[in-house]
């Protein structure tokens, strides 16, 4: 359980990571919280060539709060979201489902959505609330929206060139309410499935964590009771959800339906 | 300011404030903090468990927040303060507190969990003071859901920190 010999670099600016991610390309890992990232390496499932650490980049260790997102940047900690005043209400909802106290304290949400679990809230929210990743090389910036993020098991649309800079979270509308829950085996583990939903008038935004090889989303009408339990249940036989040696597939789907009236936000405000 | 490549054979070296002390040793990139502290420091009192950040018997405090050691690297400590269940009495009021709770109420057995927990227990306790909340059962065992202990039964950690919560 140590991990593999590699040469290591502090990133005080993006520029500098970026032209690191230049030069070293996929031979390098960012290293930011690492509460995923060390883990894999002491099992030693990546061996990577170099680790650039932003740990400490103050640059990359704000929150920026405008009138429509708040922006995270690669360094702020799970906790340091958490503990913000602006932290979106949806994200309040599943905070005290990510891990673990003292991982929040330095796990960063940026290493969440790089990372992609299938099971893991952030990526989860991020999508649910139609955010954005922030990415920069050396050359160029890019945007790219959640839905186009993920792309299937801990793979993403970055680059090897490429810096997740930060992500954004857009903040709510006055008529929007959100809802959340999720189902593991024990207190902060992955979820075996996790369920986000934000209702707008008219409208209903479903996303689902655990089922697929990535988070997926779909847009309902303004549904409740026995109609969004039959839109949920298809949802749940549309997603390619596999058994594996501790759930079966069947078990996940009926996570899912259960999860979603837990989920619902008006059910949540009249029970 | 860029700095230097950290190259995988060499040494490089680590000095950190350990337990209020000006420490230093030597480290290869790939040293983990919680190896640097008990073999190259010989602080032993930080306990090492599952080594990928489950178990949390390596947790210690960073400029005063509560983390796995073995999920962090010793060159990422150069420079910064680090706390352990070693710390002497004095320093920091909560875990001292914290410390003679857990004796009343017999919250260790073994011992090999309990430096973690006294960590996170610190940590998390400040914080709750410093909004002036006081925190309530389940709310105890939400934060020592990070921690593995085995041999109590986890009432009695729970009762010790409660105890100095509501001091």
């Amino acid at each position: 359980m140590k991990p593999a010999a590699f040469d290591y670099v502090r990133a005080d600016s993006a520029q500098t990571a970026a032209e690191l991610l230049q030069r070293h390309g996929e031979a390098a890992r960012i290293l930011a919280g690492g509460q995923s990232l060390m883990a894999v390496l002491n099992m030693r499932l990546a061996q990577p060539a170099l680790l650039i650490d932003i740990s400490r980049s103050a640059e990359l260790s704000t929150i920026t709060v405008t009138d429509g997102a708040v922006r995270v940047g690669a360094a702020v900690t799970q906790a340091q979201l958490q503990a913000h005043p602006q932290v979106p209400p949806l994200l309040a909802l599943a905070f005290p489902h990510i891990s673990h106290f003292p991982i929040r304290n330095r796990g960063t949400v940026c290493g969440s959505i790089a990372h992609a679990d299938p099971s893991a809230e952030l990526p989860l929210c991020l999508l649910a609330l139609r955010g954005t990743v922030h990415l920069r090389s050396a050359r160029a910036r890019r945007d790219v929206p959640a839905s186009d993020f993920f792309t299937g098991l801990l793979s993403t649309a970055r680059r090897a060139d490429e810096l997740i800079e930060a992500v954004s979270f857009p903040r709510p509308l006055p008529d929007q309410a959100c809802g959340f829950a999720e189902h593991s085996r024990r207190h902060g583990d992955f979820a075996l499935c996790a369920v986000a939903m934000v209702a707008g008038p008219g409208s209903l935004r479903v996303a689902v964590g655990g089922l697929s090889d990535r988070p997926q989303a779909i847009d309902l009408p303004a549904l409740d009771g026995p109609a969004l339990d039959d839109a949920i249940n298809e949802l749940a036989w549309s997603l390619d959800v596999r058994d594996d040696p501790h759930t079966s597939a069947s078990t996940r789907r009926h996570l899912l339906r259960h999860l979603a009236r837990q989920a619902h936000p008006t059910t949540r405000r009249s029970t | 300011m860029n700095h230097p490549v950290h190259e995988r054979d060499a040494l490089h070296t680590v000095a950190l404030t350990l337990d209020g002390r000006s420490r230093a040793g030597q480290a290869r990139p790939r040293l983990l903090l919680s190896d640097f502290l008990r073999h190259e420091l010989g602080a032993t009192g930080t306990h090492v468990g599952c080594e990928h950040g489950v178990c949390g018997a390596c947790t210690v405090r960073i400029d005063g927040v509560a983390q796995r050691a073995c999920l962090t690297l010793a060159v990422q400590v150069d420079g910064r303060c680090v706390d352990t269940v070693e710390q002497p009495p004095g320093q920091d009021t909560t875990l001292d507190a914290l410390k003679a709770a857990f004796k009343r109420h017999h919250a260790l057995q073994c011992g090999f969990c309990t430096a973690g927990i006294l960590m996170s227990s610190a940590d998390w306790l400040r914080r709750q003071q410093a909004a002036g909340h006081r925190p309530d059962e389940a709310e105890v065992r939400d934060m020592l859901s990070g921690h593995l202990c085995r041999c109590t039964g986890y009432t009695p950690i729970v009762n010790a920190v409660l105890e100095v919560a509501h001091a």
